[in-house]
């Protein structure tokens, strides 16, 4: 199994490391790059708690070889803070809604958020539910999560 | 504890009782926690389990010969090794079953379940760890096997453990009131010949990641992980390693759910720690999902057989009997002690006075049972709500009435049970109002008579449930005389550090319950600083002298044990800042309080030393401090709770099992296509009631959980095994946890019945009780009247078209 230099745009900076032609991008990022977002809750594409943006898409990076990533941008949910490392809107809707419990599906969860608030759609409680079904959380049963997202795309809500 | 222990600094609530944001949020909406496998360690090992195949086969020989050919294959150990180097975990129960052996690797030469480990092999990475498992080869001849427990105690029946010679590994009769009279003079008896609660657990979203590290200079193992109690796991692990206590330390950081199924741990911990000291370097083993489904831990299965209950017409309902076969699995691990923990909540929500149950505990060749959130309560609670539900359909009763008029009520509290157990506070019927009022309980009655004959069926549902918490850990007496345990306490640790910073340590376990907001909580109210002056640490410690030996998370209690140590070491690090600010400002330590960041006389709150400089003086200026004070104040407070507990009565098996008893009454309307027998959930609401709240925020996350878990397990979850003892659910694919498009959102209310047992009248919560599968099998047999029965805990559609097609009516029976 021969290994191949790959570099990868994590969060917004070049990663170059090594990657065999079957690790799956999960765990290039967690064990190559030691970046910790992404999370594995599963083997299988269920869980989500890997869930990434890969130029710009929405994937589960338990679903992609590493090496198919080669020269691209990848966004984990370590690089979705404020510049100056404070809780951005979305992170901090689910702060203030208890979105969270043992945290361990949030990296996932927020990146499947964020894509979501980001394409435009309306956001209802049933669009909000569709849109995250593809992660699971066993600690929050959903209430709060999608209470979360509806706050952070309402104008009204204050932070 | 007394209440003048706590009467004092509790007077202020500035922070206890409100909705403060969590303290752990903010690294783990970073991507800054740190999980079992977040954690880099340098020459790190990884180890992979070569599991069974089958259910039950002798292991006929072992060839590591092409994993060694493996490039980057590091070693391996085998069954053979371990026999040598290890001694058998505990057992909890006596003869026979004590004569089980039970080993981190297959023991005997027999697996004992498909997925049991046999071999396990390190590499130095993920992949060639894989690879050379892959290339281990087990030569295995097939033995006959049980998988279900109602033919495991027929004489004739596959011999899980040879040894003991029978599958039955307890076997009890509880027996309080007179269940005979009750039937023979009783109005009505309802029969049914056979009730299942079936197999599922939490599956916690992280997996278990265990990193075991061994230091020869020091001869030390330090585990890092999810051990959801770490000083039983250091017990265990020190019997298992013939390896001093002492010279093992446990830790775990963050901790991505546990839920119960982690306190077995220990088990592959210990093959970890093998490998990491024959190969002189790191090892970690990162469970897989399939893996965890086959032994992370399943919860129990229960079979209630010969089912009666007495009911006078007015209807009273006086009494209940059954046999229950409880379905351990392979290992009985924490078992038997389900067999006893029922029993903590034997009268369920109901003024019942007569009970009898037969009780065994019984070994199959499937994967075995760990305590999952509700543990063996809810089995029994499903069981009584069942029946209670069944009374009122067959006698004609209207549901809510019928509840109402057996409940225990408000006035009757403290209540006691059939066997001793003091049920603490709680207002049952203004739960039920409450949550009847949140699903428009007449609305729904009148869209279920819309409904009728378009094709779908409306059902309302009402579950009743008790969550019980703070063990008395004597109740395992019950189960066996010998073992060493009674009462309960968990440690605090809290100390005012040099620069006047308040840290906190709680001997607990968090894996995502929020302790770290909640101690801050109490404590800066006791201390008088500001909520974010409170720094709690993360995770757990063993080798720090906040844990005692019952240390950890389970059984729905920091509220009360964690909450109270803190309160109990605070305290004690009140009266060493008393000391010192009374000796510099000239007055009696009792004159002396803590407010705005400072120790001033009460009575003349200019006069005020800031806790900073209280610490600036013992830490770096004793010679300002009487010599009295100066020796005995090291601003580092360590204490315990211990909870009021006596041993129970082990002849009559009677005595008080809990302290608290958190109560939820849940309430649904379902929607079911007769076509397809889908349960659409239209209404969901919950109420609950866990004394005086610390965080309500943390409270009603709790109850959301725990209810989406009894949702899906009552319809979508489901540890199911085929014919040939095959795991059915290995993966998410097959084991369906509900999603937020499964799930409506909830109604909620909460009712405050302060326990008069606890520091701060806090109940522990958290487990929940299983109220869903009440609720639903309630609100499906409400749907269906009684031309069904529905004797399962598990209703998927499948299921739900063959009740709609009369399922299981003639197993029930009104004989009289």
């Amino acid at each position: 199994m021969t290994d191949r230099d790959i570099t990868v745009t994590v969060d917004g900076k070049p990663e170059t490391a090594a990657a065999q032609d079957r690790t799956l991008l999960v765990h290039w990022l967690r064990d190559a790059l030691d970046k910790r977002g992404p999370k594995i809750g599963c083997d299988t594409g269920n869980c989500g708690a890997c869930t990434v943006r890969w130029d710009g898409a929405l994937v589960k990076s338990c679903m992609v070889l590493a090496v198919q990533a080669d020269g691209d941008t990848v966004e984990t949910a370590a690089g979705l803070s404020e510049v100056d490392g404070s809780l951005n809107r979305v992170q901090q809707c689910f702060k203030d809604h208890h979105a969270l419990q043992c945290g361990y599906c949030t990296s996932g969860m927020l990146m499947t958020a964020t894509d979501f608030l980001d394409s435009g759609e309306s956001v209802t409680e049933e669009t909000t539910r569709r849109a995250i079904k593809g992660n699971i959380c066993r600690c929050t049963g959903y209430h709060n999560i999608v209470q979360a997202i509806r706050a952070a795309a309402s104008p009204e809500e204050r932070l | 504890m007394t209440s003048d222990q706590i009467a004092r600094p509790m007077l202020r609530q500035q922070f206890t009782g409100k909705p403060l944001p969590r303290k752990e949020d903010d690294r783990l909406l970073k991507a800054q926690g740190e999980f079992g496998d977040d954690t880099p360690v340098a020459h790190l090992a990884y180890l992979v389990f070569v599991r069974s195949p089958y259910a039950h086969a002798r292991i006929t020989a072992i060839d590591v010969s092409a994993a060694e050919q493996v490039h980057g294959y590091l070693g391996c150990l085998t069954p053979d090794e371990v026999e040598t180097l290890t001694d058998p975990y505990m057992e909890l129960q006596g003869p026979p079953g004590d004569a089980e052996v039970d080993r981190c690797l297959a023991s005997g030469g027999v697996v004992r379940f498909s997925g049991e480990p046999v071999v396990a092999v390190a590499g130095a990475s993920r992949e060639t760890a894989r690879d050379a498992a892959a290339a281990v080869v087990v030569d295995y001849e097939p033995l006959p096997h049980v998988l279900d427990a109602r033919e495991a105690v027929q004489p004739e029946a596959p011999l899980v453990h040879s040894q003991i010679g029978v599958n039955v590994a307890f076997d009890a009769l509880y027996d309080w009131g007179d269940i005979d009279f009750a039937l023979e003079n009783a109005d009505h008896v309802i029969e049914v010949d056979e009730l299942h609660f079936h197999r599922f657990s939490s599956t916690p979203l992280e997996c278990s990641a265990i990193t075991v590290e061994y230091d020869a200079g020091v001869n030390t193992f330090t585990f890092t992980g999810g051990f959801a109690t770490p000083q039983l796991a250091t017990f265990n692990l020190a019997v298992a390693l013939r390896h001093p206590a002492n010279r093992l330390r446990v830790l775990s950081k963050d901790f991505g759910g546990s839920f119960g199924v982690k306190i077995n741990t220990h088990i592959p911990a210990t093959a970890a720690a093998l490998l990491a000291r024959k190969l002189g370097r790191p090892v970690r083993w990162t469970e897989t999902r399939t893996e965890h489904h086959l032994m992370g831990g399943h919860g129990n299965e229960r079979w209630f057989r010969d089912v009666k209950l007495a009911v006078q017409s007015d209807g009273t309902v006086l009494g209940l009997t059954y046999d229950a076969l409880d379905d351990v699995g392979a290992y009985t691990r924490y078992e038997p002690l389900g067999g006893v923990i029922w029993t903590q909540v034997t009268n369920a929500c109901y003024q019942l006075k007569h009970l009898k149950v037969r009780y065994r505990s019984v070994y199959t060749n499937k994967g075995p049972v760990h305590p999952n959130r509700g543990y063996s309560r809810m089995q029994h609670l499903w069981l009584v709500e069942r029946m209670m539900d069944i009374a009122a359909h067959k006698l004609g009763f209207d549901p809510v009435e019928f509840r109402l008029r057996n409940y225990v009520q408000p006035d009757q509290y403290p209540y006691t049970t059939v066997n001793g157990c003091v049920y603490d506070s709680g207002d049952l019927p203004l739960s039920l109002r409450k949550v009847l009022d949140l699903i428009d309980y007449q609305d729904a009655r009148r869209l279920q008579r819309e409904s009728a004959g378009s094709g779908k069926r409306i059902g309302i549902g009402i579950g009743s449930t008790l969550d019980s918490g703070t063990n008395n850990f004597g109740q395992a007496r019950l189960i066996n005389a010998h073992l060493p345990f009674g009462g309960n306490t968990e440690g605090a640790l809290v100390r005012l550090s040099a620069d006047g910073s308040v840290y906190a340590t709680t001997g607990g376990v968090a894996f995502g319950q929020g302790h770290e907001t909640t101690v801050a909580q109490v404590v800066a109210d006791m201390l008088g600083v500001a909520y974010d002056d409170v720094h709690v640490q993360r995770g757990s410690d063993s080798s720090l002298s906040a844990q005692t030996g019952f240390s950890g998370s389970y059984a729905s209690q920091f509220a009360v044990t964690g909450i109270g140590a803190m309160i109990n070491a605070t305290n004690r690090l009140i009266r060493e800042i008393s000391l010192v600010a009374a000796a510099t400002l000239g007055c009696e330590p009792d004159e002396i309080e803590l407010a705005e960041g400072a120790a001033r006389v009460a009575t003349d709150p200019e006069r005020a030393l800031a806790l900073a400089a209280v610490a600036g003086i013992v830490h770096f200026s004793p010679v300002d401090l009487p010599a009295e004070v100066a020796e005995e104040v090291g601003l580092v407070a360590r204490s315990v709770y211990r909870a009021p507990f006596e041993l129970p009565d082990l002849e009559r098996k009677y005595g008080n099992l809990t302290l608290t008893y958190a109560t939820q009454i849940h309430a649904c309307v379902v929607e079911i296509d007769e076509e397809t027998g889908h349960t659409t959930l239209l209404r969901y609401a919950m109420v609950d009631d866990c004394g005086t709240p610390i965080n309500p925020m943390v409270i009603e996350g709790q109850v959301h959980g725990a209810t989406v878990h009894g949702i899906s397990a009552a319809l979508f979850e489901h540890f199911a095994y085929d014919a040939n003892g095959q795991l059915a659910a290995g993966n998410f694919y097959d084991y369906h946890a509900a999603t937020a498009l499964d799930l409506p959102s909830f109604g909620y209310d909460n009712v405050v019945s302060p326990s008069p047992f606890t520091p701060i009248g806090a109940k522990g919560m958290g487990e929940g009780g299983g109220a869903p599968l009440h609720a639903l099998s309630a609100a499906i047999q409400d749907a269906v009247g009684t031309s069904a029965m529905v004797l399962e805990s598990f209703n998927p559609p499948e299921r739900v078209l063959r009740l709609l097609r009369g399922l299981d009516a003639e197993k029930v029976k009104v004989a009289r």
